[in-house]
């Protein structure tokens, strides 16, 4: 039988696309379940994929140049539209990473604040994930009840911060506001609903004959490819590395919390499915022992001196937090003036769909290419911010 | 990380030494032995974890500064060694054959700074800005203004007043 891949001249693949036995077709740069734009080009011979590139700068609009030409405080509308779907992780981050250059330390209260709205964050961007995670492998249904509960989640966000997708609600020295009235009953209401509405997922997605047929044995990670890809978070963690920035690195007040780590050994796009639908059960966890264990009266920001003339002294940080997709870090570096010198996003999209996407889709049926991209769960403006 | 860089100082030409907290520092290397350094710190030190690579441009010294940020998952400590190399003639040596992701930086960092990375596959493809024909726009020296004022057009701009001009158009007998 004649070989399915073309022969190798000097590392490239050589193949005539006119021979038609390889025909190059675009997938994207729309696609249900991948929050963003990002377009693969792939080599099929058969139903096969033989070569896949990422093309992303579809949603390019130099988050990092803009930020060298704003003050620090009016960088805060740009970071958060890094990450449509969690915005919070990047307010949190850019806040931080200022805090710590100034050499500030933020109110009790404001860390439990700051915690719960990242925890609600991971919940909605979750959930909007299962349903595109289902979508993608055909099953509209879910899509259509997760994408509906995150609304409800966007509500409890609009009450509590004002704004529905771009809260902008940690500000350097602390968060906006407290807690208004009556909400802490609503997030309850609210957090039951989605843990109930989880159980049906299990039933209809995670015990479903045909999911499992296609996702089982699909794109698998292996513990050796993780640090050689940089792949973290729980694509890491479906390959069996317990590794969570929560836990390594505690931020906030993760420390005090009661969680454990949620592994997998298989690696495939069926075990991140099922890490992620225990992530989404354990956020909802945390977001109950937030909410018990907070302290109820406090202060929830300190006083900045004006903070449009803010200068922030010389030095350089980096500083991370646990995405729903992993390891989230900023870079930052002052040179004392009232703009930043420079801000590198560290997204974890840019190693999973640029280098591991790449070379996880060789040799995958066509159909299952939707599937296996919305697995790796990306982000594509993290990519080209 | 005190006794790291003193061990890491018998063996390369590291200096500037800055702790900025308990897992975090920062170290100088020459651009010549970046790579065998490393390689020291994914084989030996057990720094596996590439976490980014960043540059940052020094214009009034004439200099970039690449930033390698490693991490330790044993540890979970995190290094980052940084090399100064000159602005005039922008070339470094590749890292793709450490970690697969960092052909991904190196194509990023040609494309916004113009560091050329001889031998990291596909580098001198397009990523993000297709068809781009000006200088790397990352480049402090880089005006966005007059760019975009030489490349674009101005679409000349509707003068009529929207309530005015919808009122002729759907109701011309009032």
């Amino acid at each position: 039988m004649q070989s399915l891949y073309p022969p190798i001249v000097n590392g490239k693949a050589v193949y005539d696309l006119d021979s038609q036995k390889y025909i190059r077709v675009w997938q994207g740069p729309q696609h249900p379940g991948v929050t963003g734009n990002m377009s693969l080009e792939l080599d099929i011979c058969g139903d096969q994929v033989i070569k896949c590139n990422t093309h992303v700068g579809y949603l390019h609009r130099g988050f990092e140049k803009l930020m060298e030409r704003r003050r620090y405080i009016n960088c805060f509308p740009i970071v958060c539209r890094i990450c449509v779907p969690e915005p919070d992780t990047n307010e949190y981050l850019f806040a931080a990473g200022m805090e710590e250059l100034m050499g500030v330390q933020i109110p009790e209260k404001a860390m439990w604040l700051r915690a719960l709205n990242l925890e609600l964050s991971r919940l909605a961007s979750f959930l909007m994930h299962l349903g595109g995670q289902s979508g993608a492998f055909g099953m509209g249904t879910v899509a259509q009840w997760t994408i509906a509960y995150r609304d409800y989640v966007l509500d409890l966000f609009e009450e509590l911060t004002g704004a529905r997708i771009y809260h902008m609600y940690m500000t350097p020295g602390g968060v906006r506001g407290d807690i208004p009235e009556g909400w802490i009953a609503h997030t309850h209401k609210v957090l039951d609903g989605a843990s109930k509405l989880l159980d049906e997922i299990k039933h209809v997605m995670l015990n479903n004959a045909i999911f499992k047929q296609r996702a089982i044995g699909l794109g698998v990670i292996t513990p050796e490819m993780v640090d050689h890809y940089g792949i973290v978070g729980p694509n890491a963690r479906c390959a069996g590395l317990k590794r969570d920035v929560r836990k390594d690195n505690p931020y906030l007040i993760y420390d005090q919390l009661d969680f454990e780590v949620e592994t997998e050994t298989a690696g495939d796009a069926y075990s991140r499915t099922c890490i992620r639908w225990r992530e989404t059960h354990q956020s909802i966890d945390l977001c109950r022992q937030i909410l018990a264990k907070m302290p109820p009266s406090g202060a929830v920001h300190i006083t900045l001196p004006n903070v449009l003339h803010l200068k922030i002294p010389a030095g350089q940080t980096y500083v991370r937090a646990e995405s729903t997709r992993g390891e989230y870090g900023y870079f930052m570096v002052s040179d004392g003036s009232e703009f930043p010198r420079k801000v590198t996003v560290r997204g974890p999209s840019y190693s999973h769909a640029m280098a591991l996407l790449e070379d996880l889709l060789v040799g995958v049926n066509i159909a299952d290419v939707a599937g296996l991209m919305v697995s790796l769960h990306t982000y594509p403006p993290e990519i080209e911010r | 990380m005190e006794t790291l860089y003193k061990e890491l100082k018998q063996y390369f030409d590291v200096d500037e030494f800055s702790v900025q907290k308990a897992s975090l520092a920062f170290l100088r290397v020459p651009k010549s032995q970046l790579v065998s350094l490393l390689t020291h710190m994914k084989d030996i030190r057990g720094y596996t974890h590439l976490v980014m690579v960043t540059c940052v441009d020094y214009l009034e010294q004439d200099s970039f500064l690449l930033t390698y940020l490693l991490h330790n998952y044993s540890t979970h400590c995190d290094l980052g060694i940084q090399v100064s190399i000159s602005r005039q003639n922008p070339v470094m040596d590749g890292i793709h054959h450490l970690w697969e992701q960092g052909r991904v930086y190196q194509r990023e960092l040609f494309e916004m700074f113009g560091i050329d990375f001889p031998g990291s596959p596909d580098v001198h493809e397009p990523m993000i800005l297709e068809g781009w024909q000006g200088p790397p726009p990352m480049r402090r020296d880089f005006d966005t203004k007059a760019y975009s004022e030489a490349t674009y057009s101005h679409r000349p701009r509707d003068h009529r007043e929207p309530e005015e001009y919808m009122k002729q158009q759907l109701y011309p007998e009032d």
